[in-house]
């Protein structure tokens, strides 16, 4: 699903910073994988490059056999829209749209009419259990409901892959185990291919490999034996 | 983006800062309100001073004599040149251009006096045809005519000032004035303003020669229509030929320009037009300077929004908003605050000239005075022009807050704040 082929990639902000020193990536379809590593090692990058939310300077990325490489702002947009859904720390939901619009969003930039994604994005709700609180602002729902609404977002558009940057970043414990508990559910019963940046251990470990990043480079690659 | 969808999204984030849309959209409003207030006025002046013009004969000529400024022939500088009859008489016979002559005599310091009451007047001699010729409009009676030329008649056309002064509710018409110690019979009453304190009146210019200048045939100006004469170069050649004509008759140099002073109203009207083209320029300067001030003011508010929803902007792009739609989002929320509140200040302006318009409407018939402001509202082409601006200021506004949305990259939008 996911390869990566010597990717390298230089931040030039004033002196240059090489992040990322040649990365040879896999992923499989239907994988649960955990990226780790200090801060500082490039796993921001390395997923912000994967999501296509930034450029690499060499090698190669094939996202579902395309290679992705130098799009521009609009094509990248357009890729972003129908290959990749998005699960942030901060759950990124729009503030002023309730939780059935934010969940449509993405479908709204596919062009599809407002009754049908509406209709969609109700579904899937319904599927995350939280189909009473459709009509809610993201300000009146705790952390958890936020991150399950920004889950069904990510969801709609039958992405190839979904990323998720610290899902649990901003959660408690429990909370956090009811957010992997649902990753894996959607890995599992969907077949969804999920990549999860984590710093805890104890995320990393319910995924199926983990990938340490160090300095820039793949430290280590363990089976987790899932 | 579909229409309503951006729309709803515009409306929210004007609503959630309503104080700050409402003084930038004022700035716009109160541009485009002075714009309209300036245009509209000088709509009005325009109007008023063509249609004072628009009663004058367009195609027509004047000559006053004036005093030389070259000797010529054994005759030194500062000689005056008396117009006469005979001058009359020259240029109907000799050119063909001239379609109507006639002339006019100032006899000033005359007392008119009626009744027990008296005042000082001005007085002229002149033509039947000059009623014509000025487009004079008369209030009741007639002007003089051909018959009271010919016979020397002691008639008077009186204005309404004097008509108020003399006669207050009188009817004057047939009533006899004394003019110098010599009796009148009003004819006619001029139109004009009844408020002024001074008068003129009109009686045959036979009769004026004859009576006050001792059948001094002089005149002091003539007054020419012409025919066949439409551009500049004709006229000034038709001028030319006139003078040296006259030069011949009175004894000047022939390039001598002060001898007779000739003011067309072709140049005349030409020249008004120029001054209209200015003042139009500079309100139109003026007003879009501060339309200026209210685009700024819109730019500026768009810039805020846009900073405060960059991390929005940024979700947008990550969930597949291409930077286009985002622009366009911007540039419509611009075009659309520009155009409202335009909209509202070109609706006062507009409302303001009108309550003007209908004010002086209302003075202007209980007084009947000429004008210098008529009409001042703003014609659909200025309406559709000003609408112009606004969307080109809209767009001017919203340019390059919309510019710096589209160049920021997701992933900066997305960190952005945080």
């Amino acid at each position: 699903m996911i390869k990566l082929h010597q990717v390298h990639k230089t931040y030039d902000n004033g002196s240059p910073l090489h992040v990322l020193k040649g990365i040879d990536l896999e992923v499989a379809r239907g994988e649960l994988v955990s990226i780790m590593g200090a801060s500082g090692s490039g796993k921001s990058t390395l997923l912000n490059i994967l999501g296509i939310l930034d450029n690499y300077d060499s090698g190669e990325y094939y996202l579902a056999g395309r290679l992705i490489r130098r799009l521009n702002e609009t094509q990248a947009a357009e890729a972003r829209n129908c290959m990749i859904g998005y699960i942030f720390q901060s759950f990124n939901l729009i503030s002023y749209k309730n939780a059935m619009e934010n969940v449509a969003l993405p479908l709204y930039y596919q062009g599809m009419a407002r009754r049908k994604r509406n209709a969609l994005a109700l579904e899937y709700l319904e599927m995350l259990g939280l189909r009473d609180w459709a009509t809610h602002l993201p300000n009146e729902m705790s952390g958890g409901q936020k991150q399950r609404v920004a889950i069904a977002r990510a969801l709609i558009n039958k992405p190839q892959i979904i990323l998720a940057d610290e899902p649990t970043g901003a959660l408690d414990s429990a909370t956090s185990q009811e957010v992997m508990n649902l990753l894996r559910r959607v890995n599992t019963e969907m077949g969804m291919t999920i990549i999860c940046v984590t710093h805890e251990q104890s995320i990393a470990d319910q995924t199926d490999r983990i990938i340490r990043l160090r300095d820039g480079v793949i430290d280590s690659v363990t089976a987790t034996g899932r | 983006m579909r229409g309503g969808e951006m729309l709803s999204e515009i409306w929210v984030s004007v609503r959630r800062n309503k104080l700050r849309t409402f003084l930038t959209g004022f700035s716009v409003a109160w541009g485009i309100f002075m714009l309209a207030i300036l245009l509209g006025s000088g709509n009005g002046l325009k109007n008023g001073v063509l249609a004072n013009f628009g009663s004058y004969a367009t195609n027509s000529l004047d000559l006053y004599g004036g005093r030389t400024s070259k000797p010529w022939k054994g005759y030194e500088t500062g000689r005056r040149i008396r117009l006469s009859n005979n001058d009359l008489d020259i240029l109907k016979r000799e050119f063909p251009e001239v379609e109507e002559a006639a002339a006019n005599k100032w006899l000033n310091g005359i007392k008119a006096a009626y009744g027990g009451k008296f005042i000082q007047i001005g007085l002229r001699g002149s033509f039947p045809k000059v009623q014509r010729m000025e487009g004079l409009e008369l209030s009741a009676g007639r002007f003089i005519n051909d018959e009271d030329t010919r016979n020397f008649r002691k008639v008077i056309v009186i204005d309404e000032p004097l008509q108020r002064i003399l006669f207050k509710d009188e009817d004057p018409l047939g009533k006899q004035i004394k003019l110098d110690g010599l009796v009148f019979t009003v004819i006619g009453i001029e139109k004009g303003d009844a408020r002024r304190n001074n008068s003129s009146c009109t009686i045959p210019l036979s009769t004026g020669q004859m009576i006050y200048s001792a059948n001094d045939p002089e005149v002091h100006n003539i007054i020419l229509t012409l025919r066949g004469i439409t551009t500049s170069a004709q006229m000034k050649d038709f001028e030319q030929r006139l003078l040296r004509r006259l030069a011949a008759e009175h004894g000047f140099a022939p390039d001598d320009r002060s001898a007779v002073w000739i003011d067309n109203t072709l140049e005349r009207y030409k020249n008004i037009m120029i001054v209209f083209g200015g003042i139009n320029l500079f309100v139109w300067i003026i007003g879009m300077g501060t339309l200026l001030a209210g685009i700024v003011g819109v730019s500026n508010i768009m810039l805020v929004t846009i900073s405060e929803r960059t991390a929005e902007f940024g979700i947008r792009k990550a969930l597949g908003a291409r930077p286009a739609s985002i622009v366009r989002l911007i540039l419509t929320e611009s075009v659309l605050l520009t155009a409202a509140f335009g909209f509202i200040g070109m609706v006062l302006g507009t409302a303001v000239m009108e309550a003007v318009n209908r004010h002086l409407t209302a003075t202007q018939q209980t007084s009947g005075g000429p004008t210098v402001f008529l009409d001042p509202t703003l014609d659909l082409g200025v309406a559709a022009s000003a609408t112009l601006v606004l969307i080109i200021a809209g767009l001017a506004a919203g340019y390059i807050p919309a510019r710096r949305a589209a160049r920021l990259k997701t992933i900066d939008a997305l960190r952005y704040n945080k």
